[in-house]
Order: structure tokens, then sequence, then C-alpha cells
């Protein structure tokens, strides 16, 4: 039984050692908010670690795991099955990754899970970049943005994670903004709800890692969707729902111009990366419109 | 401002202390985040609409709006960082962030 | 009480099967893969009433055993060879929230070269993992090995995982007669499953697994120290309870025909039961030679070793792993280190690496060389017993000046 040190609303202390504007513990909070006491968790060495806690301490009041970077998909199944050996089908077993940790390193047991159709709902907050380790690129660091092992930007796009679960059918998955906290909590409770593996990939700011005022998180988090670098939607039963589309297209600059990550880009790069974002988001939704 | 009271609950008085091995937390605690803070929030309250932006918004959850009170907004200070998102997203920019100062 | 043809790898199985493992996650090796086949075969068929996932690697297979482990329930897995050193990562997380899994590894020699068959180098990579380490010499130790790694992992003193090694296909192929004992006994004898120390559950919220500082590191290393120490104590206790309900006696370490012995030879696993088939024919020539065969070897049993080793003047033992760079292979240190306050000459000797058979003539050979030296009749002993003469030039290509 924990011993609680000091009093909070919700599963988690308001005190813990995230980066002043950070995106994930604004998602962790309200992730924690719908699902509630009866859940496990599992969370692999990352900024979300900092809610595992540190010695004695930790900052969830559930009960949680923290596994290696590749596997929580695989401990997360674990618990699911041994829960399932127990009788026990009610509490939901809950992953809680990076972006690193799921499109990098943990691809394949994520993989795994959703093939067996384990009832584990597995989240990604993607901050676009290995932020715990200092800002070092992933495959869904964004095109043309600069990161300690991108130092000049990226020269590749980003790894769709969306669609690669999509080829799994799982059956439901879908991508969230902290924009917009009533979609994101309507989709995490359906996420529990579904009776099989389910995803959300939760665009996530990083003040630190995206080096911007940590003010203007939630304002970021509008904008990469008022821009088109950031899709909403959902998968379920087969068909894809776009849960909001801009009529037009705002200029990529309201997204990237307060970033430190494109600081570096010539005029030229701007004008590049401004029309691969426009080229990408129209291709995509085209795509996402046929399978709806 | 009425600060949210730190409180000993200790639990385990209830039941025996067991020994376990390897590394478990068993603490639910909160770091002294509000120690960082570099700038502080401050309300205009009367310009302010009682709409909930900030609180839902705040990744600390420190954030409570108070609806039948003058000081319609409470903030827990022990654990704000200051991050300014409060004041950046309120529609009626009744936030503003303001310089922290020593305590003397 | 029944007798049953089985394999090593369907010995395994079955004690899995009778200590009632509720989740199974297993990736199919070489010559692991019989006991993956079988254990989905009983779970389709009822009649083992578990939960299997079938996972899409190694890693993931003592993850899902691990988290299951501590959600409260017997978990299993079992592997070989790259299986095993793809686990590594995870190997030491097992052990490190003391999860007391009891995972088959059917020993099997790691790239490169490519081989399928025999060899210890795949666990001797995971000694110092903090997982105990049997190893056996035949089918029936196998079965009993395993119910007995069950009790010992389990214990509260102990709460340390355990991998049973068993020859990859010597044991794990070989059909060997073997009795299983009544289910009412085994359950007795290990008990049901409890979650002795942490766990996952919603009524009693903890988090596993966090950050450690460096104030606390040690004290959790130094905490898996001594459950291993006390495995020393508690493996023998449940030997002896083993004997009294099964009626076969284990040990940790096992001297045959040494107590009058000139030269002995150390050795693990399967080898060990021809080793003693070449002790009983070179006495009846009158040599007077004898076999320490080492089950435990994490904990490793340095008292009854000494015990047994004691007094004798020139000691071989079999490494059937390689340990570049050093003077010798893990047994070989492992041995030196127990007879450190002895004079006694001890020899080391490499051999039956990537499944080449270790025939009673290799063994002999051993002996032979062993008792000269004892005689003083010569100084030098040929540590790499079975390797051909023309290592170094078994391949020659024509190339380009």
């Amino acid at each position: 039984m924990h011993d609680i040190k000091h009093i909070s609303k919700g599963l988690v202390p308001h005190g813990v050692s995230a980066c002043a504007g950070c995106g994930m513990e604004l998602i962790i909070r309200n992730v924690m908010d719908v699902l509630g006491e009866d859940t496990i968790i599992v969370i692999p060495p990352g900024c979300s670690a900092l809610f595992s806690g540190y010695g004695e301490e930790t900052a969830l009041k559930i009960p949680g795991f923290q596994g290696n970077l590749e596997n929580t998909a695989a401990c997360a199944a674990g618990i699911r099955a041994a829960l399932n050996a127990k009788g026990n089908t009610h509490t939901t077993v809950v992953g809680f990754a990076g972006d690193g940790a799921t499109v990098d390193i943990g691809l394949q047991s994520l993989s795994g899970a959703i093939e067996r159709r384990d009832k584990i709902l597995y989240i990604c907050y993607d901050n676009e970049a290995y932020m715990n380790t200092g800002i070092q690129g992933s495959s869904s660091t964004p095109f043309m943005a600069s990161t300690t092992t991108t130092p000049t930007g990226k020269r590749t796009g980003r790894k769709d994670l969306m669609q690669i679960v999509i080829a799994h059918d799982i059956p439901y998955a879908a991508t969230a903004s902290i924009h917009n906290l009533t979609d994101l909590r309507r989709k995490v409770q359906k996420a529990k709800e579904t009776d099989g593996p389910s995803l959300l990939h939760i665009h996530t700011p990083c003040p630190t890692g995206w080096r911007y005022d940590p003010s203007k998180t939630i304002e970021l988090a509008k904008a990469a969707v008022q821009t088109g670098c950031w899709v909403l939607y959902e998968y379920e039963n087969e068909k894809v729902t776009i849960n909001s589309k801009p009529k037009e297209l705002k200029p990529l600059e309201d997204y990237i111009k307060i970033q430190g990550r494109f600081k570096g880009l010539s005029a030229e790069q701007r004008q590049e990366l401004q029309e691969y974002t426009k080229t990408s988001y129209e291709k995509y939704i085209k795509k996402l419109e046929s399978m709806a | 401002m009425k600060k949210m009271q730190k409180q000993q609950e200790n639990l385990s008085n209830k039941s025996k202390k067991c020994r376990v091995l390897g590394p478990v937390a068993n603490v639910y605690a909160a770091a002294n985040t509000g120690s960082w803070r570099l700038e502080r929030p401050e309300v205009d309250f009367e310009a302010c609409i009682k709409c909930g932006t900030c609180e839902k918004y705040c990744p600390a959850n420190v954030i409570s709006i108070i609806k039948d009170k003058v000081e319609c907004i409470e903030i827990d200070f022990d654990y704000c960082k200051g991050c300014g998102i409060c004041a950046n997203e309120c529609p009626k920019k009744c936030i503003s962030m303001v310089p922290e100062r020593r305590e003397s | 009480m029944s007798y049953k043809m089985l394999d090593g790898n369907g010995a395994a199985v079955m004690a899995m099967k009778m200590a009632r493992v509720q989740v199974i996650s297993a990736y199919p090796i070489t010559p692991q893969s019989t006991i993956s086949e079988k254990l989905s075969e009983l779970v389709e068929t009822g009649e083992l009433d578990a939960q299997y996932v079938r996972v899409e690697s190694e890693h993931s297979a003592l993850s899902v055993a691990t988290a299951a482990q501590l959600t409260g329930v017997r978990a299993a897995t079992a592997t070989a060879s790259q299986g095993l050193a793809l686990m590594h990562e995870v190997v030491g997380m097992t052990a490190g929230v003391r999860a007391p899994i009891v995972m088959p590894v059917v020993n099997r020699g790691l790239a490169a070269p490519w081989t399928l068959w025999c060899e210890h180098t795949d666990a001797m990579a995971e000694r110092d993992m903090g997982w105990m380490q049997f190893y056996c010499q035949n089918v029936q130790e196998v079965y009993d090995m395993m119910i007995i790694a069950y009790k010992v992992a389990e214990d509260k003193n102990v709460l340390t995982p355990a991998m049973v090694c068993l020859d990859g296909f010597f044991l794990s192929h070989s059909m060997q007669k073997i009795d299983i004992p009544e289910q009412e006994i085994v359950d007795e004898f290990i008990g049901k499953y409890e979650a002795k120390n942490s766990y996952l559950d919603t009524s009693d919220p903890m988090f596993i697994c966090n950050l450690t500082g460096s104030d606390e590191y040690t004290e959790m290393r130094y905490q898996q120290k001594v459950g291993m120490d006390n495995a020393l104590e508690v493996i023998e206790k449940a030997q002896k309870e083993f004997e009294e309900k099964f009626g076969r006696k284990l040990c940790m370490v096992e001297g045959y025909k040494t107590e009058d012995a000139d030269v002995v030879l150390v050795a693990l696993g399967s080898m060990c039961g021809t080793a003693k088939y070449v002790v009983n024919k070179m006495r009846q020539e009158g040599k007077k030679v004898g076999v320490v065969k080492i089950v435990s070897y994490r904990p490793f049993p340095a008292e009854q070793l000494k015990g047994i080793l004691d007094g004798k003047k020139v000691i071989g033992v079999f490494d059937r792993s390689t340990g570049f760079g050093s003077k010798g292979g893990p047994v070989w240190n492992e041995t030196c280190a127990v007879m450190k306050d002895s004079v006694c000459d001890i020899r080391e000797y490499i051999g039956g690496l990537g499944g080449r058979d270790v025939p009673e003539k290799t063994i002999e050979k051993i002996f032979e060389e062993l008792l000269e030296i004892k005689d003083k009749k010569r100084k030098d002993h040929t540590t790499w017993i079975d390797v051909k003469s023309n290592a170094m030039d078994i391949r020659q290509v024509e190339k380009n000046a």
C-alpha cells in the first residue's frame, strides 16, 4: 500500500520534475484521469519515467512497472496474460512510451502484441526526438528538424506509426493532440473500452527539445494541426475517420517560427519545408479519405 | 491564497511493515517544483470569466476555479513551475506572468 | 509414480506442466523448439490451464514472463543460444526485480561460427546476471532439477530466478526412461504460487523498478547477493526434502569415486555420464580416477567442492565453453578460486564445442595426462583437448596476389 506523502487532485501528484510546460505531463494527467485506479501502467526509461519516480518515491497512485526501452508492449502483454489467468478482465493495462521507445526500438514488441490481439492500451506520446537523453533524432523526428544527432536538420521524413498499426488491422487507433483535450479524453475512453489492442499516438510539444518558450505548448500543438503537420483521425472497424480538417492550411511559419529546432533553416529551406508539408498533408488526407 | 495542505497520511500504520527487496517505490510524493519558478501567474480576477481554460491546460494541474469566490482562481504555488501556459491560453488575457521575487 | 519415455525437452515441459505454470511465453529456437511446441499444445488441448503468449522474440518472451510473474502468477519461458543472448537485457531485469522464474536453457553454442549444437557458452555468458544455474547430467535430472528449482527460486529468502541447463541434443533430444511422480506430491512440494515480494495489484499499488540512485543501488545488488548466498542452504534443504518425497538423491556437487582417487576431473552436464563410465573402466585397469559433477554452477558450492577436492594433488577441469583472453574457462577459474589456499595443480581442458562429442577416448586421454602429471612423467597438458592439428588451416582459398 502506498504511503501518501502529498495529496493531489487525481492519480498524479502536482510536483513532478517534468520540464515546465511539458506536453507529456498534461497527457499523463488526462490519461490517468480517464483510466482511473483500476489500471496497471508500464513505462519504459525516458521522460515518462519521471512518473515512475526515483528511489522510494513514485508519482503514480496506481501499480506500475518500468521495463526496458523496447519491451513496453511485451511487458503490458505479460501483465494482461497474468490478469487473464487470474480471471481479471476489468483492469486496464496501459503502456506509456515516447516515440523512440515506440517507433524505433519498441516497434517489434508492439507489432507482436497487436498481431496477437492482446488487450492492451498503448499510448505513444510523440515529442519527435529522444528528449530524455538529450534531444537526439528519432524516426519520428520531422523533416528538417534539428536535433543533437541531426544538427543541420533531418534529411528524411518521419515514420508513420498510425499506418503501421493500421496495417495490423488494430481494433482501435487514433491520433490526438493536447490542444483538444476533449477529443483526447474521448479517445482514451474509447481505447480503454476496446476489446483488443488499441493505440493512441499523441502529438507532444516539448519546450526543451523544440526550443520554444514553455508557455507556447498548447499554441504549438494547435498550430501543428492548423498547418497540416499533425492530422487528427481515428481508425476503427477497418475505417478511418478524420476528426478535424482545417478548411485551409495556415502558413507553416505559424508553427515553425518560434521553434529553435527550425531556426537554422534558410529562406529556401523554409519554402521547401512549406511545400513538403503541404504536399505530404494533401497526399495523406487523400489516403485517409480513401480509407474512410 | 489557501495553500493545498501537505499531509502525512501514513497508511502503513494500518498494516504491518514488510520487507520488499529490489527496486520498488511505494511513497506517493511530489517534488518541490514551485522552487523552479522564475515568473508567477497573476490573475486579474475582475476580468476573469471563470471559463476554466487555464485549469484545463495546466500541465501540473495546480489551478482550481472557485466559482463562488471573488478570488476565483486558486494556484498552488508549492508546485506551479511558472511555465506560463495559463497566461498564454487565457481567452481574456487576464493572467499575466510577473517576475518571481525572493521573499524577504 | 509412473515411468515415461521422454527427452530432455519433454522432461522440462512435464515439470513446467506439473508446476502448473499459468502464463507461458516462448519463442522457438533450435534445440529448444519442442518445448515451445509442446507447451502450446498442452494449452490448446486444455491439459494445462495457462495463457500462451506467442511472442515475436526471446526479448519479448522473457519480458512477458517477468511482467506476468510480477502480476502474481508462475510464468514460464525457455530458450537457447542466440535466444538467451537476445534476452540478456531482460535476464538482468528479471533477477533485479526478484521475479523467481524457472527457465530451461537448452545449451547451444553462439555464433559465429553458426552452430546448432551443444556448448555451454550461451549460459556462461549470463553467469553474472543474478540467476541460479543448474546443469543436468541426464533427462531425469532435468525433470528433478526443474522441480527443485521452483521450490528454491520462490523461497522468500532466495527470490532469485533459475536456469536449468540441459545440453542441446545430447539431452534435449535424447529419449530416456524417467520416473514421473504423482501430481499431488509435486503440488505439495512446490506449493501454490504467491507473489512474496513486489507485485502489480491494483488493490495494493506499488511501482516496481523505477530509477534507483547510487545511494541505494549497491544495497539492492547486495540483496541479490544475499539471496544467492541463501540459495546454497535452501537448495541443500530442498534436495533433501526431494529425496524424502521422491526417493532420488541430488546434490549441488557430486563426487564420483573421488575419495581415493589420485586424479579427478571436474565437469558439467551430460558429459559427466560418459566421464563416470570412463572412471569405472579405468578403475578396472587399476587407475584411481574420479569425477566431480557440478550441478549448481550459480550459486557455486565452493565449500562442498573444496571438501571433495581437498588433498587432490592433480585436478582437471573440463570447460565446454571458451575462456577467450583468460587462462581458462569459467569452471576452471571458479575451481582455482575455491582451491586458492591448497597446494594442487589444476589443469584446464576446453572441448566439446559446437556439438563436438566428448567421447570416452577424450576423457581417457585427459585422465592419462593427469595421471602422468601426477607421476611427474609430464609437465604440459593439452588444454584444447579435442582440437584438430590443422586448426589454423582448415580453410584455404585462392586469392589474387
